[in-house]
């Protein structure tokens, strides 16, 4: 028999394999049972063991001579794919016990499943409970009366239903754990903070919009939770100055610290700014802090590394420049809209040595202060002028000749920037992977040229509503580890452009053609063969897309997302994809006319892991949506102008759909639905959006769309 | 003066159901005009019946002292019920005389510390010989002997003295009993006459003394409310505020008060002289800056006093010349003339200070008021039987103490006593200006608070002032305003010529046409942070501040919330704010602490390690037995909230009484001696309750004199 610890080094050697063939039965003894190189995308190990040998009667048996410790190792090379670690506790009983000892993480898609879940798994640390919509006290207590010593984390991010009764009972059983996500927790009250504060060894919180929370429960909270290293308050609209005083005071392991809509004042900000540890404070939208109160606070902060004061409108550069000198550790800022850049500004970072990131949407630019804030940062790495207006080729050139290590460049809406500053950015900046440049319609082929040409290990890439072209594409096709690319709204790209694309870019995962109407079905195939790895892609108003590209398609086994908006695709398309793509999880078929219930039909039998789906104008009835209600992960559903559709159908598969949260309807069904259902619904904790949109009969060309979108913008 | 030919003088009569106190002052000088056996209006207070109507309560008082209800009813004038508790009868002295008899109301012990305030009864214990290094407690508990059971012995407080207070700056015992039972019990065991005899065998020297000036203090500004409502503009009113300041005046000499080292205490003893005469000085010029004020009456009845007064320190020192074997008595003897002296300097001082403006008035309008020669006249009619000397103020200052310093030969004191005196005179020319400033600085507070030292001139105003209800006068009738607007509102019923528009408008500013001096105002209050004394001293800003400051740090907290019956304020908008909210939205700390504000709590919760904010859990769903922890908890929390409420209560009061000790600390003249020399001044006056040759031996005066007998013991 194999020694297992000859096993386990075998797979702990192989870093990454696709696939493992255990070969429990060949009985020829192998003097190296373990065959295995480094990059090998199979591993065999052989099992010659005499029980094998003797063979026979009890074959079940030769799984269990494989140790946990195996299994294990097994497992955790498993992580990537669900379905993969449900397709090992199949084989046998010994898998299936192994693999619910080793599952530490859960994530349960309805609070139904939660007593066969901890039954089944009884060493879960992690518990997300964010996909079930409805969670009750019970429930949370059965949590914490089975998972009484391993849970370590638990995400009641988007679930409603429970009350501080069931968060303290958590919080009092379960003594390992280590984080709690309760954000849009609205209805919680200041009881329930109470309770949190009874998990003494509370490490991470997060109470994102926790309205109803005051000064009072995150007093409990920092009194209670004294080793909190994360809190994030984010538009917990009850708390005060005092309470965030006392959070400071209490609290002084704190690392991150979000204030972030939070009607805090300056008053709070030295007790904040005194914390040793702090290193990301985030004060985005906090409208009572103003220069003068930023200038009249005079602590500092040398821990501070990350800071975030977006959108606070009543800040203006001085301000700005106050805080930056007190926080000389700086690495990353954002100041992203109502901020001025002005010399004086871009002077004060000078200070900041280590300072690599700067966030600047929309904000006020100059030249002269893009070239102050050049000479002022040692070497930037992040730097985003994405809507800023005053962005012109002089400063971006200047700024990207002084920072050569630029590795993110987001230039979004910097309409007035040209080739010029493409030369300077791609001469410079070659280790760019990630360059934002939606609508700088200025650039023209030459500059994809030179993008193409130097920026070699650009990854992430977007030129959405740009002047780009086949020839373009083919200089950006260049760039071989592109893994994003968008080139929506790029009226002029055709097939021809996109093979260039399809033959250069293997590793391409997303790509968004949006409205670029060039497309047709043999860019799509050639984009299927050539980027096995696709992800997601959006084809939405290429009218010229049609089944044929679903069926290339369909050979992207990894596709998750996909947006066919207005294509004319049929239900055969779109069954190839469903048992094709088995990983779809969103879809968008709206306006997709020829869908009809077939096609339902066939997803709701392959897809069964399809989360959200978009509908309307879709000629599906009552018998293909009913279809639907047999995917048990559906949570996000948008019905709007569905002819076929009735209120009892609708009514039924409501119904029918126990783990729904989220119902797109149009208006006119409201008052059709029965009142109780969609209560009952509703209690489910589903939420419906009624929507009064016109009817649109006819696809507008794209042309005529741009002009109109174009003319909106201006 | 209307009032002064009304032939009515009032005469106030302090009466508890336990002890009598008198403020014997002033019923003497406002009697020194009416014959005994003329019924006159008396004021008679009494202590608040808990049981019964005050009505009826005070119906039987009287008439256990006129014969019958009816006659005790039509005799009463008037009740009152809220402000103070007594009643205001027509009486005859001697009803008056019958009424303060102690077989009536109770014992009358010599010179027993004691005061009724509402509920509670003040004592204070000086300790003198061995006893004095010994621990207050434990000191107390030796007193009081068999009384106490074992238990309570080992207890470090037993149950009925529950307010006990610690040893106080002087090495004395101050504290408060909190039932009249308890009162009564150590009235019975320690105002026996052996406590009181000066043994010098015994172990232990108690000797109990009445603080007056806190009965005063407390009646002073009940009398003035009270007489102000009964008979506006009264004679009594300017005798109020001038003689009532002596007892209240004196605790700046007592704050600092050294611990028994000869050398010190003689250098401080002249210190004390100064501030003392300074204070003294204060009330009378304060009254005086209005002319009207000054009284002729008045004035003849304090120089008779005096007289008095003298003649018996003139016996005093007779009768040592005539024994001067015994060192025993000649110690307290010694301290017996020197505090008499000490008296009779203030007195006179004081005196003159009544007259001091007037002359200078008299001298800058050429026409000298109306009143001014019938003093002039009065005075030495009166003084001519045996103090010539009086009549030129300053002189005959200085010839008296020099002859009664020549007849003190034999005390050894008279150094000092002539170096302090002479301070003292030299103080009070020089203190007169200064407190000019003070009436007119009414518009102030302008500035920051962080004034350079120096960069603004400091004012001190005097207690009186301060205490004063009133600070505008009516030149006419004498009626009392708070504000000056008031003041010039009522002058229109004067008649015409204070209706014209100059006579109404605004007092215009002179000043501002001089460039503005910056003032600001200093505590009078020796060793208060806000007095100009003080090492870290911070001016006040305004005149209301240094009322409000001086209420609310250095005076009793008079005014009880009618809600909660325990918060008590001594400036009464503090008590009307506190009621806004009192019982209302109650910030609780998981201690059981009550805040009226979040801020205070969270300052609380930030200070304290392990307190939270506690949750009111009304809002919270009972569930599960998790709930009924948390409702058990809070439960938990409002009893010990209680508990604390109550200890609370204790510390604020020890407060209170800290500054009562220090009040008490004048011991130039101990309340006996004055009432003595008081009633021995008038000759028509029945003198049966006091024994004026006897007390000077059995009562030593405190404070000053108490370390006299130690030094010689060193």
């Amino acid at each position: 028999m194999v020694k297992s610890r000859d096993l386990c080094r075998g797979i702990d050697r192989s870093d990454g394999f696709a696939t493992l063939t255990l070969d429990l039965f060949s009985g020829s003894p192998n003097p190296n049972p373990c065959s295995y190189s480094r990059s090998a995308k199979r591993v065999r190990v052989s099992c010659a063991s005499p029980a094998a040998a003797a063979a026979g009667e009890n074959r079940s048996n030769l799984f269990d001579s494989l140790s946990e410790e195996v299994l294990f190792l097994i497992l955790d090379r498993l992580e990537s794919d669900p379905l993969d670690k449900k397709s090992f506790s199949l084989v046998c009983r010994s898998f299936y016990a192994a693999e619910s000892r080793h599952r530490r993480a859960l994530t349960p898609l309805r609070s139904g499943l939660l007593p066969a879940a901890l039954a089944r798994y009884p060493s879960v640390s992690r518990l997300d409970l964010s996909l079930c919509p409805s969670v009750t006290d019970a429930a949370l207590a059965s949590v914490g009366g089975a998972l009484r010593s391993s849970l370590r984390s638990i995400n009641l991010s988007r679930s409603r239903g429970f009350s501080y009764a069931g968060i303290e009972s958590i919080a009092v059983n379960c003594a390992a754990l280590v984080e709690i996500n309760l954000s849009n927790a609205t209805d919680l009250s200041d009881a329930a903070a109470a309770a949190i504060g009874r998990a003494r060894n509370l490490e991470k919180l997060w109470l994102a919009r926790c309205k109803m929370v005051t000064d009072m429960g995150i007093g409990c909270i920092a009194v209670g939770c004294q080793k909190l290293r994360l809190l994030c308050l984010k538009w917990c609209l009850g708390i005060s100055d005092l309470g965030v005083g006392l959070v400071a005071v209490k609290c002084k392991r704190l690392r991150s610290l979000d204030l972030s809509f939070v009607p805090i004042t300056e008053k709070c900000l030295p007790a904040v700014l005194q914390l040793p540890h702090l290193e990301d404070l985030a004060l985005v939208g906090c409208l009572s802090i103003d220069d003068e109160g930023l200038m009249s606070v005079k602590q500092e902060s040398k821990s501070l590394q990350v800071l975030d004061m977006s959108n606070c409108q009543h800040v203006n550069h001085t301000g700005f420049s106050s805080m930056l000198s007190k926080t000389p550790g700086l690495c990353q800022i954002s100041l992203a809209y109502y901020c001025k850049v002005t010399h004086s500004l871009a002077s004060s970072l000078q200070k900041l040595c280590n300072l690599q990131s700067i966030k600047l949407d929309g904000c006020e630019v100059t030249t002269s202060g893009l070239k102050t804030m050049a000479n002022s940062c040692r070497s930037l790495g992040e730097l985003s002028l994405s809507k800023c207006s005053g962005v012109t080729d002089e400063g971006l050139s200047f700024i990207v000749t002084k920072h050569k290590g630029l590795g993110k460049l987001d230039v979004t809406c910097c309409r007035n920037i040209t080739d010029l500053s493409l030369a300077s950015i791609t001469s410079s900046c070659t280790s760019l992977a990630n360059l934002s440049m939606e609508s700088c319609i200025l650039v023209s082929r030459e500059g994809f040229r030179l993008i193409g040409q130097r920026c070699h290990l650009l990854e992430e890439l977007d030129l959405t509503d740009n002047d780009l072209d086949d020839e373009g594409l083919r200089a950006i096709s260049g760039c071989h580890n592109l893994c994003v690319l968008k080139i929506g709204i790029c009226l002029k790209i055709s097939d021809e452009g996109l093979i260039h694309v399809a033959k250069g870019c293997p590793n391409l995962q997303e790509l968004d053609l949006y409205r670029s109407v060039g497309i047709t079905d043999i860019g799509v195939m050639a984009i299927a063969r050539g980027c096995p790895l696709l992800q997601i892609i959006n084809l939405s108003y290429c009218t010229e897309v049609t089944d044929h590209s679903l069926r290339s398609l369909s050979k992207c086994s990894n596709l998750n997302t996909l947006e066919i908006r207005g294509c004319q695709v049929s239900s055969s398309g779109l069954a190839i994809i469903a048992v094709g793509c088995r990983k779809l999880t969103k879809l968008d078929i709206k306006k997709c006319y020829y869908v009809d219930d077939a096609g339902m039909l066939l997803l709701a039998r392959f897809s069964q892991n399809l989360r959200q789906i978009n509908l309307s104008y879709c000629s599906v009835t009552d018998v293909g949506l009913l279809a639907l209600a047999s995917v048990s992960c559906l949570q996000n559903m948008t019905i709007l102008h569905s002819g076929g559709l009735t209120s009892n159908g609708l009514a039924a598969i409501l119904v029918a759909c126990g783990g729904l949260t989220k119902v797109k309807l149009h208006s006119s069904f409201k008052p059709l639905i029965p009142k109780p259902i969609l209560e009952h619904v509703e209690a489910r904790g589903c939420v419906f959006q009624w929507r009064d949109k016109p009817f649109q009969v006819e696809l507008e060309p794209s042309e005529v769309w741009k002009q109109q979108s174009q003319e909106m913008h201006v | 003066m209307s009032s002064g030919s009304s032939r009515l003088s009032i005469s106030a009569v302090v009466i508890s159901s336990l002890l009598f106190v008198s403020l014997s002052i002033l019923s003497s000088m406002a009697e020194a005009t009416t014959k005994p056996d003329e019924a006159a209006v008396q004021i008679v207070y009494v202590e608040r019946p808990e049981a019964e109507e005050p009505e009826a309560f005070h119906i039987r008082t009287l008439a256990a002292v006129l014969g019958s209800e009816e006659a005790a009813k039509d005799a009463v004038i008037y009740h009152y019920k809220h402000a103070s508790s007594g009643f205001s009868a027509k009486l005859t002295q001697s009803q008056v005389e019958q009424l303060s008899k102690p077989n009536i109301f109770g014992k009358s012990h010599k010179g027993l510390i004691f005061v009724g305030l509402g509920s509670r009864v003040f004592f204070r214990l000086y300790l003198v010989g061995p006893t004095a290094s010994m621990d207050p407690g434990q000191a107390l508990l030796e007193s009081w002997g068999c009384e106490l059971t074992s238990q309570e012995r080992n207890s470090d407080l037993p149950n009925c003295l529950k307010g006990f207070y610690g040893r106080s700056l002087s090495s004395d015992l101050m504290f408060c009993v909190k039932n009249s039972e308890t009162a009564n019990r150590l009235l019975e065991d320690l105002v026996l006459e052996k406590w009181f005899s000066t043994d010098s065998g015994a172990k232990m020297d108690f000797k109990l003394r009445r603080p007056l000036e806190a009965s005063s203090n407390a009646s002073s500004s009940m009398m003035s409310e009270i007489s102000r409502n009964l008979k506006p503009g009264l004679p009594f009113i300017q005798c109020d505020s001038t003689n009532i300041c002596y007892g209240a005046r004196q605790e700046q000499s007592f704050s600092e008060f050294p611990p028994p080292q000869v050398i010190q205490s003689r250098g401080l003893y002249a210190r004390e002289q100064k501030t003392e005469t300074k204070s003294q000085l204060e009330p009378s010029s304060a009254v005086n800056d209005l002319v009207m004020d000054w009284n002729p009456r008045l004035m003849l009845s304090n120089l008779s006093f005096l007289e008095q007064k003298i003649h018996q320190v003139q016996d005093i020192v007779r009768s040592i010349i005539s024994q001067e074997g015994r060192a025993n008595e000649l110690a307290a003897q010694q301290q017996l003339v020197t505090a008499d002296l000490t008296y009779i300097i203030i007195q006179l001082i004081s005196t003159a200070g009544t007259l001091l403006p007037n002359i200078k008035n008299a001298l800058l309008s050429a026409t000298p008021p109306v009143g001014q020669p019938g003093v002039m006249a009065n005075l030495p009619v009166n003084a001519s039987q045996k103090q010539h000397e009086v009549l030129p103020m300053e002189l005959a200052k200085a010839s008296e103490y020099d002859e009664l310093i020549k007849d003190l030969n034999s005390g050894g004191e008279g150094d000092e006593l002539i170096k302090c005196l002479n301070n003292s005179v030299a103080e009070v020319s020089e203190s007169i200006p200064i407190e000019d400033h003070d009436i007119k600085d009414y518009d102030d507070g302008l500035d920051g608070e962080n004034l350079p030292p120096g960069s603004y001139e400091v004012l001190q105003l005097e207690k009186e002032e301060i205490l004063a209800p009133h600070t505008h006068f009516c030149l006419i009738c004498g009626k009392g305003f708070k504000r000056d607007a008031n003041l010039r509102m009522h002058m229109r019923g004067h008649g015409d010529e204070y209706k014209t528009p100059a006579a109404l408008a605004k007092p215009s500013k002179e000043a501002s046409s001089e460039p503005a001096i910056i003032r600001r105002y200093s505590c009078p209050f020796v060793g208060c942070k806000r007095n100009k004394e003080h090492k870290k001293f911070q001016p006040l800003k305004t005149i209301l501040c240094v009322k409000n400051h001086y209420k609310r740090s250095h005076c009793d907290k008079s005014y009880t919330c009618s809600r909660c019956k325990t918060k008590k304020f001594s400036v009464i908008a503090d008590l009307k704010t506190h009621e806004k909210h009192c019982g209302r939205d109650k910030w609780i700390c998981s201690c059981g602490t009550t805040f009226s504000r979040k801020d205070k709590l969270f300052g609380h919760v930030a200070l304290f390690q392990g307190h939270a904010p506690a949750i009111h859990m009304d809002d919270a769903k009972v569930s599960g037995t998790s709930d009924h922890a948390q409702v058990g908890e809070t439960t938990n929390g409002m009893v010990a909230n209680m508990g604390y409420n109550f200890s609370g209560n204790a510390s604020d009061d020890a407060q209170s009484l800290d500054i009562k000790d220090v009040d008490d600390g004048q011991g130039y003249f101990s309340p006996m001696n004055f009432d003595a020399c008081n009633f021995g001044g008038l000759d028509e006056f029945p003198r049966s309750a006091y024994d004026v040759s006897e007390s000077p031996f059995s009562f030593l005066s405190t404070g000053t004199c108490s370390f006299i007998p130690r030094n010689s013991e060193n």
